[in-house]
């Protein structure tokens, strides 16, 4: 038996980045908002140092992350393989709490090149047809990035990003990223002070005739008050950033940007632990009527509301939908159906030098810290020459931060004993890494859906991700690991070792991968291959609309963040000037 | 390599750094001096919360064998990583309280599945520690704790390989490779996780390595190129090293 609850004019389902925001702009815009959050309270003063510098609880037993007892993922790699469950995260880290994985992220902030978010377009338009493989499935996102641009610039001077302009309205900036798509305006803030290993990448890179920029960083690095009179202040480069709460006032999430100005408006409130198991539909097949959940008691409460934002992690948005039954699920046999069609992940990989003469103090590291090359971005050279559509960016930072991740020793020397000790202390302070991060296609046979065996404590079934590398993104990553190489040469370490997948290889969820999936619930200008339209509105419900890195039609190289959070503005300016007047489709059915 | 600068240098940075160093750092000392070596029993007053007596020598012997004290310096012993794994498994991270625990279990499943076993950490332990005591007693005919250094280092080796096979000794579902996966990660973890755990005592694990602990505060020192910090770390109770 649920309780009910009395109607709000919109409930948020789940209180990260996304969540917040539209909290902003929802009470901006005088609506009486409530947010869910499934984990736990979580305020800046449980980030007060030196609490966050642990790196057992936080970057080993990863308690800032969901807790896969409550709910986790299947995984098999193929329609013919039995999918089994993630028992404690290892691929990805789903954030979990008040701040979500805003509060645990990194903090490289960047926004999509305009050929990224038009793919599809840039694909036809590029390759001679038939270059792409039969089973992809790429589409343009149905947003321009002409359109976002006014959204990543204000969600940058949120999160006080800095870093260097590369293209400032059309100029080329010395330094900058020369290959980003135009912006209106400098960076907010000046890059963070440059590391060794950002000195050497430079210098490196340059030789070889590559364009090296500081990564755009929302560690930030210098004091900074946003337009919501949050104030953020210098990264003094802790080293505990990614999998942690920043001690410093100084990483960009919710916590410090956004939630102690919206906490205060009259019209929010939220309430933590508690889970939203159902999005309820109404009787007219056109609209939702409000959110089912669990409270931290454990009681049932029907939560009715005019309006519902979707806002959890990506996966937990597509089973939502799923278990809902809004939407048709996506079926890649019959190829028919939308929900948990076009899931995507990321292509990484990674060289580690080892340089006696160096010593670079890795625990001197802020996750925003590094510089990066776009030369081999999707648009920038001819990836058909070489047998691929897609891109990576290659770049440094200075870390790891911690201990226990730490410690790396020659090849071929021994885990344990003396020799594994000797070399522990020998080699700990003399490496620096070169990583790369490029996009993943989507295909036919990659996505989600329930699984048949496994349920979560409530009985629902979990998600299942049907997953596997494909030959053109592992020839992307191979012809990246050749550039890398390259600058290997430049730099002339001792010795280097790699780790790059291969076509043929197959997707290994015991290593961590990334936590940048997307796809699933993606959006688009055609219902019969997206679930929402290009205003992150759901084709089936027009008063449900679903945030996150879930619309993306498929992985872009950069990070997914700056691209969520400018969606969910772009989203919000029409909820607020077309959708609250006459509300209804955004956009017809065509 | 070293993280110990010579006198010089250090009193050059102690000058020109004291405007800069976090105020913590400065309002804790007197703490930090008096924090001595108090509190901390010796490792043969420890109690065990989890390990049976047998058990605790068999962590005994086995940690000290995977991070020796050595001419490098102390080893698991002298940090307590034994204490850290009871305690460990004696809570939360022994339990799989966080872990998706439901079945079932499809333990032969490709190992880039992940982590498909139906035990706990603690299980793995229990039952880990058993089976290689039979695997010992069958070769060498005794416990493992009984046998040489020597023996006991060719032993875990085979551990390591995944030679001996469990199920023969009546542990089902459990490669003897897990269990020593998780014996050697979480004697790693004992060693340099911070000593609020009860293992890494007096920061040993993190001094071998030159790593700074909690100290968290470095914006001066970004620029500094292949400079030797001169610090020594700290802990979260504001212990100093």
């Amino acid at each position: 038996m649920s309780t009910t609850r009395p109607e709000v004019d919109a409930v948020i389902i789940g209180l990260g980045w996304t969540g917040s925001i539209m909290g902003m702009e929802l009470t901006d815009a005088g609506l009486n908002v409530v947010a869910l959050e499934r984990g736990n309270e979580r305020t800046k003063e449980d980030f007060l140092y030196p609490k966050p510098a642990d790196e057992l609880k936080y970057g080993v037993r990863l308690k800032m992350m969901q807790r896969p007892k409550q709910s986790t993922v299947t995984i098999r790699r193929n329609a013919s393989e039995t999918a089994v469950p993630q028992r404690h995260w290892t691929t990805f880290h789903p954030g979990d709490g008040v701040g979500g994985a805003g509060s645990h992220w990194t903090g490289v902030l960047y926004r999509a090149t305009p050929n990224e978010l038009a793919l599809k377009s840039f694909a036809d338009r590029t390759f001679e047809p038939g270059f792409l493989p039969e089973d992809m499935t790429i589409q343009d996102y149905g947003v321009t990035y002409e359109e976002l641009e006014p959204h990543y610039d204000f969600f940058e001077k949120v999160a006080g990003l800095s870093g260097q302009a590369g293209n400032i309205q059309g100029e080329t900036i010395e330094g900058g990223n020369p290959f980003e798509g135009p912006r209106q305006n400098p960076f907010p803030l000046s890059p963070l002070p440059r590391t060794l290993t950002d000195t050497l990448f430079t210098e490196a890179t340059k030789k070889l005739g590559w364009h090296p920029y500081p990564y755009p960083s929302a560690n930030v690095s210098g004091a900074w008050t946003n337009p919501y009179g949050m104030q953020l202040g210098p990264c003094n480069f802790c080293g505990f950033c990614s999998n942690y709460g920043c001690l410093n006032y100084s990483k960009a999430s919710p916590q410090t940007c956004i939630l102690d100005a919206l906490k205060q408006r009259e019209h929010f409130s939220y309430r933590t632990n508690c889970e939203v198991t159902r999005i309820v539909k109404s009787d007219d097949g056109e609209t939702v009527k409000g959110v089912l959940y669990h409270d931290g008691e454990g009681q049932e409460i029907f939560q009715p509301a005019k309006l519902v934002i979707l806002a959890s992690f990506p996966l937990s948005n597509v089973r939502l939908l799923l278990l809902s039954q809004i939407g048709q699920p996506y079926d890649p046999v019959a190829n028919t159906g939308v929900v948990g069609r076009n899931f995507s992940y990321q292509i990484t990989g990674s060289i580690d030098m080892y340089f006696k003469r160096h010593q670079f103090n890795p625990f001197i590291s802020a996750g925003g810290s590094g510089q990066v090359i776009d030369d081999f971005s999707p648009d920038t050279f001819d990836t058909a020459k070489h047998g691929f559509i897609g891109g990576s960016y290659i770049y440094t930072t200075q870390g790891p931060g911690g201990a226990i991740g730490a410690v790396k020793v020659p090849p071929g020397t021994p885990s344990w004993g003396s020799e594994w000790k000797k070399n522990a202390s020998e080699h700990y302070g003399h490496h620096m890494m070169l990583g790369t991060t490029g996009t993943n296609m989507s295909y036919r046979d990659v996505y989600l859906d329930l699984d048949p065996t496994y349920t979560d404590p409530h009985g629902d079934p979990l998600l299942r991700m049907t997953y596997d590398w494909k030959d053109n993104d592992m020839r992307m990553t191979q012809f990246m690991a050749e550039r890398m190489r390259e600058i290997v040469a430049e730099l002339e370490p001792d010795y280097h070792t790699e780790n790059f997948k291969q076509v043929g290889d197959h997707f290994d969820a015991a290593k961590y991968q990334s936590t940048h999936l997307t796809g699933g619930a993606i959006m688009g200008t055609d219902p019969s291959t997206s679930v929402l339209n290009r205003y992150l509105q759901h084709w089936d419900a027009h008063n449900l609309f679903v945030m996150g890195a879930s619309a993306f039609p498929q992985n872009m190289q950069h990070n997914p963040t700056g691209t969520v959070a400018a969606l969910t503005y772009w989203s919000a300016k029409h909820i607020r000037e077309r959708y609250l007047g006459n509300p209804g489709p955004l956009m017809s059915q065509g | 390599m070293t993280n110990e600068p010579d006198n010089m240098k250090r009193r050059d940075f102690m000058r020109r750094s004291l405007l800069t160093i976090p105020a913590v750092s400065i309002g804790s000392s007197v703490a930090f001096n008096a924090y001595a070596d108090s509190g901390v029993p010796a490792l043969s007053d420890y109690q065990p919360m989890f390990f049976e007596d047998s058990q605790w020598q068999f962590i005994l012997a086995a940690t000290d064998r995977l991070i020796p004290r050595d001419e490098h310096g102390p080893g698991a012993l002298e940090a307590h990583v034994p204490v850290f794994i009871d305690k460990e498994l004696a809570g939360s991270y022994g339990r799989a309280d966080d872990w998706y625990m439901e079945g079932p279990f499809h333990v032969d499943a490709d190992e880039a599945l992940g982590y498909q076993l139906p035990h706990t950490p603690a299980d793995i332990y229990r039952l880990g520690i058993r089976a290689t005591n039979d695997y010992c007693r069958q070769r060498f005919d005794r416990d493992f704790t009984a046998l040489s250094r020597d023996d006991q280092e060719t032993v875990l080796r085979a551990l390591e390989k995944g030679t001996p096979d469990f199920a023969r000794l009546g542990v089902q579902d459990l490669p003897s490779k897990t269990f020593f996966s998780f014996l050697l990660q979480n004697t790693k973890e004992g060693f340099l996780a911070d000593p609020i755990y009860g293992g890494n005592r007096h920061m040993v694990g993190w001094k071998l390595l030159g790593f700074t602990g909690a100290r968290a505060s470095f914006r001066e020192w970004v620029d500094q190129y292949d400079r030797d910090y001169p610090l020594g770390p700290v802990s979260l109770s504001g212990e100093r090293g």
